[in-house]
């Protein structure tokens, strides 16, 4: 049996590429190595708690409506409704420094206000780089030279806290490169972040993940579960077939990876692992423990959606020296948000910076200790800004770069890939393609709209002869 | 197809392109795009749309022929003359 494409993985941009084709009749099979759909955005359940991985919130939310914003075009190349992700706004989230603190929600005026307020000799600045930003073609697919979003800053505004406070939420939610970013990318998360904001689907990931799912298979798509991919075969640099670990050997017109470039490259020919550029394997990645609560969060004095806090007064974002750094990070309540009714249960999230390599290198019985250990420095640390919420935790479970690289097989538990990004999608090999993290679009709307992308360019665009 | 008939099956597939969109005010004379919002992604799967349901290829020197829905009609007509609108 031979497919028009196979799509590798089952994670959000796997799925919305598998979506687009199955819907104009080609012949997909999407493959996923787990036994659960998701990939860096999926959920796992424990003691009858489904909990959501990689999901804080869902950024880039724009109204209904609103058609020409990043969600609109997801929503219309899918042929959803606003209403079937039934999403809820946040309410308020900031940026908590040592001694300023910027507000921010969905309206991007409340942002301006406060910096007005707080950087006032910075405000002119600030707009001036909100007119760059505006007019800036994120989502072009061609690739330019890499750009410093520090130095573009710098040309803009001249107090570095105020840069760190701007780099904070975008970095965290979406920079694979230590200390700067590129500046697309810095314009995709400043948009996706302070003008369009935040949201939260009704039923978490689970929910939108079987949308999705549901989708594909009514189309006629295939799925197929702990399936992982061995080798990718390819002859004279064009695709040709691929074996799945077992031996299988599956054939196809096209494969649309969403494994990670690298990740792809290493399951080919190994002398395309030659051509690849140093420091293209992804380094950042981070250590999170959320902490089921016996009250809602706003009883404890936290009434934010989202912080993202530094208690240093510079704020770095590289991999840590130590295991994990407690310097900084991001309060996540998913309560807070303007759900018709409130959640089931209480839940603080907290997010760390972590070393991949140190939490590798660590025996078993010490990883677990160690885990312990961390969470309650990082929680140590926290309560010097924050309430202490220790009283009322009834369940916590940490999560590290091991376990994401366990579940998703992103080297190093990177969880936003390569910093080299391949905006175009082109592999070395011919009828091979990348989608997701790799190609550049980013969190849950972005790697929807890179499948979707990838699915439209290299696939639907072109004239492929039809399925014999 | 009857003119209605193709003007018919354009709204539909506007509609499954656009489904939060009131597509009862559509006016034939105006351009698609300031009426809809439309963008080039809304383009392709237009022509996607119209290969799919009736296997008519709309070549890429053409897409300007559906600018408005009257240019669409009167570009369609003559390639949907022998189709039935599907009920």
């Amino acid at each position: 049996m031979k497919y028009d494409v196979i799509v590798i993985g089952s994670g959000l941009s796997g799925l919305a590429a598998g979506i687009r084709l199955a819907m104009f009749d080609k012949k997909v099979l999407i493959i996923e190595k787990h036994t659960v759909v998701g990939g860096l955005n999926s959920y796992y359940t424990r003691k009858n708690r489904t909990i959501d991985v990689g999901l804080h919130a869902m950024t880039n939310y724009s109204p209904k409506g609103a058609r020409n914003t990043p969600l609109g075009k997801l929503l219309k190349q899918l042929r959803f409704s606003h209403d079937d992700f039934r999403l809820y706004e946040q309410e308020t989230s900031e940026i908590r420094f040592p001694e300023k603190c910027l507000r921010f929600t969905n309206d991007f005026d409340l942002l301006k206000q406060e910096i007005r307020e707080q950087f006032p000799d910075e405000i002119d600045g600030f707009m001036r780089l909100v007119k760059k930003i505006e007019s800036f073609d994120e989502l072009s697919l061609t690739a330019d030279k890499w750009t410093s979003s520090k130095l573009v800053l710098g040309g803009y505004i001249s107090d570095p806290v105020l840069i760190d406070m701007l780099f904070c939420p975008l970095m965290y939610y979406g920079n694979a490169t230590e200390r700067d970013m590129d500046f697309y990318q810095f314009v995709i998360m400043f948009k996706s972040i302070f003008m369009e904001g935040f949201a939260k689907p009704l039923g978490g990931m689970l929910y939108i993940l079987n949308l999705l799912v549901d989708k594909f298979k009514s189309l006629g798509g295939e799925l197929r579960m702990d399936a992982e991919v061995e080798t990718i075969n390819s002859k004279q640099g064009e695709f040709k077939s691929l074996n799945l670990v077992g031996g299988e050997e599956l054939t196809a017109s096209a494969v649309i990876s969403s494994m990670g470039y690298v990740e792809t490259l290493r399951q080919c020919d190994p002398s395309l692992m030659e051509g690849v550029t140093k420091g293209s394997e992804g380094q950042v990645s981070f250590m999170e423990s959320l902490f089921a609560l016996n009250r809602e969060p706003k009883d404890l004095g936290y009434c934010r959606s989202i912080i993202f806090f530094c208690s240093d007064y510079r704020f770095r974002y590289e991999v840590p020296k130590n295991l994990i750094d407690i310097s900084s990070g991001v309060l996540c309540c998913p309560n807070n948000f303007q759900y018709p009714k409130p959640l089931s249960e209480g839940m603080i999230r907290l997010t760390n910076l972590a070393n991949f390599r140190l939490w590798d290198a660590l025996p078993r019985r010490e990883y677990i200790n160690a885990k312990k250990e961390w969470r309650t420095k990082a929680l140590e640390n926290l309560f010097t800004l924050f309430p202490d919420f220790r009283d009322s935790v009834i369940f916590s479970d940490t999560f590290t770069p091991k376990t994401i690289l366990k579940y998703t097989g992103h080297i190093n538990g990177s969880v936003y890939g390569s910093p080299n990004k391949l905006k175009d999608g082109i592999t070395p090999v011919r009828n091979l393609f990348i989608c997701g993290t790799d190609q550049g679009f980013l969190g849950i709307v972005g790697a929807t709209l890179s499948g979707i992308s990838m699915a439209n360019l290299h696939i639907l665009q072109k004239k492929v002869a039809p399925n014999t | 197809m009857t003119r209605e008939d193709v003007r018919q099956a354009v709204i539909d597939i506007l509609g499954d392109i656009a489904p939060d969109e009131d597509l009862s005010s559509i006016k034939d004379d105006l351009t698609l795009r300031e009426q809809m919002d439309l963008d080039s992604m809304d383009f392709l799967d237009i022509v996607m749309e119209l290969r799919k349901r009736f296997n008519v290829e709309v070549p890429e020197s053409d897409y300007q022929e559906l600018i408005s829905m009257a240019s669409c009609i009167k570009y369609l007509q003559p390639l949907l003359k022998d189709h039935q609108l599907a009920s």
